[in-house]
């Protein structure tokens, strides 16, 4: 009983949830119940799969010990470079198919610069998100090229299921989320990836391909931001050289409330999920409560220091917990 | 080759090398840290590396261990002329090193700890596998009632553990991956008393498995209680080689 208590306390993924569920009862009394109808749910869980899948590459790169400050500008230039070369004749496959090897490609890069040329993964993806963006204004040759109405909707963004409640999007977040789930928590290679973050020294030192590990994280974050900036242009049916502006915060802000450690070696998927749903939930509480919805980052700001501060309390607390045996 | 090896120092007891190193040099960026080593340390026998800092110690354990390859010279590992090019590849030959601070990763379970880059599978796809978690806990609750260690559970998060307790984690996995050599590096550094008495009859309890150990460490007291024989290095040379029994604490003191 007591070695449970001392486990649940400190699970880094408590502060969070019990934020969202305070959050949940809050917003849903002082908007009169509007907050949990099924048409606003059905508006947070449609918008949820963009920041959550971005947010579940952040989070591994994060655990694996290295940061990506560039998702954001991925998240842009990727479905730009699809739709500039759709613009072009080229079929949806082949452009979806090119744009992501354009992700991995700029992953590739990110875990290049960083850890061959041994610089902070923070500045390599700080110049890279400069560089990335500016490329997709580039590219976009200053106005944006319009989306062509033959993009097979269907398989990311059309509403299916009972009263149209989910759409594609949340299937993808959820597929994305099990395995990475799984590989993180289940897998050898998820092992590693704790192991790297956690103590690079030891982990090398015990045979764990460190520079490989990182690499198909650095390769793996990329990727899935593109995906969900194509995500986010099907639904939106544009893409501007803005789009995912800010993005790389949010997701390291997700990672971080739901309980992700700045320094490697502790996280899960699904903090970095929770973390993600309560972005949404707060974007979205706000307006509904008719709050000023300028309050926004004032409010994941505040959430942010909160869930760090709670889960160092928490850490220390349950460390002050003897169990017998 | 080994042949020609133990001929070399034929004459020292016990003549069944398990590691012979024999005229190793090493150059960093200018420096000659390792100036012509020859050494044989003897199957099952418990060595003690002393010397001062930059005496070389760290860079002859280091190409042991597969970090730095040798800028030339020879090893013979168990009767092979070896190349270590990896952690890897040494931990594959037998040879695994406890590092000071490096042995553990503090924000991973115990049992995790221990099968790091050696986790039992499920079933793998080129190298990559999902981890047969039930066999993992129950070889890890095995390897640390093996060495001694009793802890509540090996799902315990290593940052909880002290110093002690964490040397005694690395070293139950060496010894559950049936090393046959062991090579640990200050274990005893930060650690109280009663911890390092516990580092030390682990140590001790190397030789009763048959695993050879090399200890290296500035205090010359700890290598003295733990060890047969002492190795001095100072200034990438070897500077004094005698067993534990003919030698006092002052007379290694003065070769250092």
């Amino acid at each position: 009983m007591k070695a449970l208590f001392k486990r649940s306390l400190q699970n880094t993924e408590i502060p969070g949830l019990v934020l969202l569920v305070v959050l949940v009862v809050l917003f849903s009394v002082f908007s009169n119940g509007i907050f949990v109808s099924t048409e606003n749910l059905r508006g947070i869980l449609g918008l949820l799969p963009e920041i959550g899948i971005v947010a579940i590459g952040v989070a591994i790169l994060m655990i694996a010990g290295e940061f990506d400050l560039s998702v954001g500008s991925t998240f842009g230039l990727v479905p730009m470079v699809m739709v500039v070369f759709m613009s072009h004749g080229w079929g949806f496959a082949p452009a979806f198919g090119v744009a992501m090897l354009i992700g991995i490609g700029i992953g590739l890069v990110n875990a290049f610069v960083t850890l061959r040329l041994g610089i902070p993964s923070f500045i390599t993806t700080l110049g890279m998100l400069f560089m990335m963006r500016s490329l997709t204004v580039v590219i976009s040759g200053g106005f944006p090229p319009q989306i062509p109405s033959d993009v097979p909707r269907w398989l990311f963004t059309d509403y299916f299921g009972p009263g149209n409640f989910l759409r594609a999007s949340f299937v993808w977040l959820v597929i994305i989320a099990i395995c990475a789930s799984l590989m993180l928590s289940r897998s050898n290679f998820g092992n590693w990836i704790k192991a790297s973050g956690g103590q690079v020294a030891a982990a090398a030192a015990l045979g764990v391909p460190v520079m490989r590990v990182k690499t198909i994280c650095f390769a793996g974050c990329a990727l899935l931001a593109g995906f969900a900036g194509v995500i986010q242009s099907l639904r939106l049916n544009s893409v501007m050289s803005s789009t995912g502006d800010g993005m790389e915060l949010q997701a390291v802000a997700a990672s971080v409330i739901g309980g992700v450690s700045l320094v490697g070696g502790i996280g899960t998927v699904f903090s970095a999920i929770i973390g993600a749903l309560l972005i949404r939930v707060i974007d979205n509480g706000l307006v509904l409560t008719r709050t000023d919805p300028n309050w926004f980052k004032f409010a994941v700001g505040a959430l942010i220091v909160f869930a760090v501060v709670a889960n160092s309390w928490l850490q220390r607390l349950g460390k002050s917990v003897r169990v017998a045996g | 080759m080994s042949s020609e090896a133990s001929a070399v120092r034929g004459a020292e007891a016990g003549d069944d090398p398990i590691i012979s190193v024999r005229d190793l040099h090493k150059w960093y960026s200018g420096v000659h840290a390792l100036q012509g080593i020859d050494l044989d340390i003897q199957r099952g026998e418990s060595l003690g590396l002393i010397g001062d800092n930059g005496a070389g110690k760290s860079t002859l354990i280091n190409i042991l261990s597969g970090v730095y390859p040798p800028s030339s010279g020879t090893i013979v590992f168990d009767g092979r002329p070896v190349r270590i090019r990896s952690p890897k590849e040494a931990t594959r030959l037998g040879i695994e090193t406890i590092y000071q601070y490096n042995s553990v990763v503090p924000s991973m379970s115990i049992a995790r700890n221990l099968f790091i880059s050696r986790e039992p599978l499920r079933w793998s796809i080129g190298g990559f596998g999902l981890i047969d978690t039930k066999r993992m806990h129950a070889e890890a609750t095995r390897a640390l009632s093996d060495v001694g260690l009793h802890l509540r559970s090996p799902d315990a998060v290593v940052s909880e553990l002290s110093g002690g307790q964490r040397q005694g984690v690395a070293i139950a996995r060496a010894m559950h991956f049936k090393s046959k050599v062991l090579i640990l590096d200050e274990p005893t550094n930060h650690l109280s008393v009663k911890e390092t008495n516990k580092v030390i009859s682990f140590v001790r309890g190397l030789k009763s498995q048959g695993v050879t150990g090399i200890f290296i460490s500035h205090n010359i007291q700890h290598v003295m209680q733990s060890c047969d024989r002492v190795v001095a290095m100072a200034r990438g040379k070897i500077v004094a080689d005698c067993r534990v029994a003919d030698v006092t604490m002052d007379e290694l003191v003065s070769h250092l």
